[in-house]
């Protein structure tokens, strides 16, 4: 009974106001919240973001090994090792076994979101303590990095 | 059933009810209501125009929200600040460069807005140095300033900086004359034959907003007050208030207040270019300093030029004129159309409006009165529209509402007088707190003014705020004018002494606000691209740190091996690439500034160790969780020490630690 008449009078509430009051600002924790708790499992495992489905060739692209290396020392270095041990962010090593590759692109291109509202990324700031910053990676920068992540574990 | 909960149910009922209108039926009768809700900007939402609001004597621009009167941003531009490292670190310091030696201070007074066909574009903001003249262009899509350029044979650089409608020039005149050339050890009763004023005419390039002197026009020893360019049929003209047509070098407030009537000088500009192009002008020597900063290398850059090509418009019967205009105006502003130049007498009790077809007649008839220093001078009512009669004591400046109407700053009578161009008749006042200077009205010196609110600049604060002591800030106030009478909705202060200020719609600027710098575009020639690239360095007594910041560490932040006598560069590059994650940098005994690295950005803060021992660094902006942690020591020993230098990260001492830890 009480729940319904609460109910009631906010619905009465937002009807009066009409709409502008109500919207609420994407990055908000309100709106994070209530689709995180909607999300399923599989979403967490990709993460957030424009890629929903990656196809990885069984061989590794040297070249963009490469690149991906660069973009690391520039970007990456400061917080990431590369074998298991923890800096600021965890070790590399193992991460492409640990996460499906449209988490690690979705992760590293839509950072803050993912760290609001993607479980898995949700758990390692609880770990971590320190929101990875987002670096403004291009979908290239993203993918050469993941390269650079899969023969960083060939090793 | 829970009383609490009925009784807070019924509350929000009732207040839904309330609410359901929306609006206050009687909003006429509820006039704070009113002002509150058209000035109130909700937590999170964006002003609908900056303001760009000149800082006076702290050499400063402050960047405010209308109708909020929200401070949004500080931009150093004449004087150093030690807030984010402006003329404290190597790459800006070469920006305070001019003839006089390094200047950290000046008046900052007047500010334009670059335009194109007499509209507001939005690319860059002109500032103008009162005491050491100098011109300061700002980019607008970093809302840092860019360029400094000083103005050599000038003195009190107030007519500045003016523009022509499309950005051809931004012009500096004099308001102090001085002895020009090789000899000016004169005495200073000999003004009348040695003191002269110049008008500089700096030429902007179309695409990188660069600035050079193109000309300087040598004029007579009058005091160049104000000055505003034409528009539209106009558009070749430029208009300047003159003062001390007496020529007097002392107690000005009587010797200069004597004659009846001082001058508007209208001044050809499109003459004296063709005059220039046809090599008439005269290189002479003379130094002035030229700075610029280069966003690609995050560095500024200082040169010292030798000479200006100048003309005397003496020589040429149709570059300019006088026109009589009572008594000591200040302010000289052009209507939208074009056609009415205002003149505010400061002393006079009327506003004369000239009117250029008028003006234009007038000189094609020859219907000239004298001639003053080899000038013409018009004959007053040739060139006069008319005058506003009795509009209030002591107008100083004039602004335009584009649609047919003209406010008038009262600086005796402390109000805004609102009167139409054509009718010349006073349509509304309305009191200010107190002595309004400068008043402002969004695109109210363009071809399209944006008239939604006036902003009158007052000098006198005394009561209108909580008391601070002797010093108060100063005062602004922003007026609605959407409707036939000016309403007061709100007092806002101010930092600095504001005099000029320009407004403008948000969206023309925020639309290309840059929010980080890119670091693979990072041209410093001490950048360190990512944290492997650290390292410290020396070279004789010089020792160079490239160190990186991200959250939260500096890299390297154990350094050792600097001696006593040693100079030490910290080049600190911000390895973020988000908006907004700047980090700070001070080392403990610096006697400058800190350091404020934008993401993406190296800077650069010189530091002469002054004792032997540790001395701690950190990062002053808090930036993470763990901002208390982004900290480092560097070790200095003694000049004949045999400590080599050595950086490192990350290496804790294996000794046994002071107070135990949790073990791994």
């Amino acid at each position: 009974m009480k729940k319904y008449l609460i109910l009631g009078c906010i619905i009465i509430f937002l009807w009066a106001c009409g709409g502008g009051v109500r919207s609420v600002p994407d990055n908000s924790v309100a709106s994070s919240s209530a689709n995180a708790a909607s999300n399923t499992e599989a979403d967490d495992a990709k993460g957030i973001g424009k890629f929903t489905h990656v196809d990885l060739p069984v061989t590794i692209d040297k070249s963009m090994v490469m690149a991906g290396q660069k973009t690391y020392d520039l970007k990456c270095a400061a917080c990431h090792h590369l074998d298991g041990t923890k800096l600021v962010g965890p070790g590399w090593h193992g991460v492409t076994q640990r996460r499906k590759p449209e988490w690690i692109l979705n992760f590293v291109t839509n950072t803050d979101e993912n760290l609001d509202k993607n479980a898995q990324a949700m758990s390692l700031l609880e770990e971590c303590m320190v929101r990875m910053p987002n670096q403004s990676l291009s979908d290239d920068d993203a993918r050469q990095i993941l390269e650079f992540m899969r023969n960083n574990d060939t090793k | 059933m829970n009383y609490y909960l009925k009784a807070a149910c019924n509350l929000l009922f009732a207040t839904a009810i309330l609410l359901s209108s929306c609006k206050p039926k009687n909003a006429g009768s509820m006039v704070s209501g009113d002002a509150a809700q058209k000035t109130y900007v909700p937590p999170g939402k964006y002003d609908e125009f900056y303001d760009f609001v000149s800082g006076g004597f702290n050499g400063q621009v402050s960047v405010y929200g209308l109708p909020s009167g929200r401070l949004l941003r500080l931009i150093p531009v004449f004087s150093v600040d030690p807030q984010d490292g402006y003329g404290y670190s190597e790459e800006t310091k070469p920006m305070l460069n001019t003839t006089h030696g390094f200047v950290p201070w000046d008046d900052q007074h007047h500010l334009e807005l670059s335009q194109t066909n007499g509209e507001i574009d939005g690319r860059w903001l002109f500032a103008n140095a009162n005491n050491t003249p100098r011109i300061a262009r700002i980019d607008l899509k970093t809302f840092t300033t860019a360029e400094i350029i000083e103005i050599p044979n000038s003195a009190g650089n107030h007519s500045s900086p003016f523009i022509t409608e499309n950005t051809e020039y931004v012009i500096a005149g004099t308001r102090f004359s001085v002895p020009l050339g090789d000899s000016q050890d004169v005495s200073i009763d000999s003004y009348k034959k040695n003191f002269k004023g110049t008008i500089s005419f700096l030429n902007v390039d179309k695409s990188s907003g660069n600035m050079s002197i193109a000309f300087q026009l040598l004029m007579p020893g009058v005091n160049f007050d104000l000055s505003h360019g034409g528009k539209g049929p106009s558009h070749d003209w430029f208009f300047f208030s003159c003062y001390n047509t007496e020529l007097a070098h002392t107690l000005l407030e009587v010797n200069a207040s004597q004659n009846d009537k001082d001058f508007i000088l209208a001044l050809n500009w499109k003459k004296a270019e063709e005059y220039i192009k046809a090599g008439k002008g005269t290189k002479n020597s003379c130094k002035y300093a030229h700075n610029i900063y280069d966003e690609a290398t995050h560095s500024s850059h200082s040169e010292i030029l030798n000479d200006v090509l100048q003309l005397d418009p003496t020589q040429f019967k149709d570059v300019c004129y006088f026109i009589p205009c009572p008594k000591s105006p200040h302010g000289c502003d052009v209507d939208p159309t074009g056609e009415y130049i205002v003149g505010s007498g400061k002393l006079a009790a009327l506003i004369p409006v000239f009117s250029f077809t008028k003006m234009i007649n007038a000189i094609k008839n020859k219907e000239f009165d004298s001639s003053y220093a080899g000038i013409p001078v018009i004959k007053y009512e040739a060139a006069l529209y008319g005058e506003v009669k009795k509009p209030g004591l002591g107008p100083l400046h004039t602004e335009f509402d584009g649609k047919g109407n003209a406010y008038t700053s009262m600086f005796l009578s402390s109000e805004l007088v609102k009167w139409n161009i054509k009718s010349l008749q006073v349509l509304d006042r309305a009191p200010t707190y107190y002595s309004t200077g400068h008043l402002s009205i969004p695109g109210g010196d363009t071809r399209k003014p944006n008239a939604k609110y006036v902003i009158a600049y007052n000098k006198i604060t005394k009561d209108r705020y909580l008391p601070t002591g002797p010093e108060l800030a100063q005062s602004a106030q922003i007026f609605d004018i959407t409707g036939d009478k000016m309403k007061l909705i709100l007092d806002f202060p101010t930092i600095g002494e504001p005099h000029y200020a320009q407004a403008v719609e948000a969206s023309l600027i925020s639309k290309n606000s840059v929010k980080f710098y890119k670091i693979e575009e990072n041209k410093n020639p001490y950048v360190s691209m990512g944290e492997k690239a650290t390292k410290v360095t020396r070279n004789g007594k010089r020792v160079d740190v490239y160190a990186t910041t991200i959250r939260s560490h500096i890299s390297p932040d154990n350094i050792e091996g600097v001696k006593f006598g040693d100079t030490v560069y910290w080049h600190v590059t911000n390895l973020e690439q988000d908006w907004d994650v700047p980090h700070g940098f001070a080392v403990k005994g610096a006697n400058t500034a800190e350091l404020i690295v934008m993401p993406g950005e190296t800077c650069t803060l010189k530091w002469v160790p002054d004792k032997i021992g540790i001395f701690p660094f950190y990062c002053t902006d808090f930036c993470s969780a763990l901002h208390q942690e982004m900290q480092g020591y560097i070790r200095v020993s003694a000049p004949n020490s045999n400590v080599p230098i050595s950086f490192s990260l990350g290496k804790n001492s294996t000794d046994i630690p002071a107070t135990p830890g949790p073990s791994k």
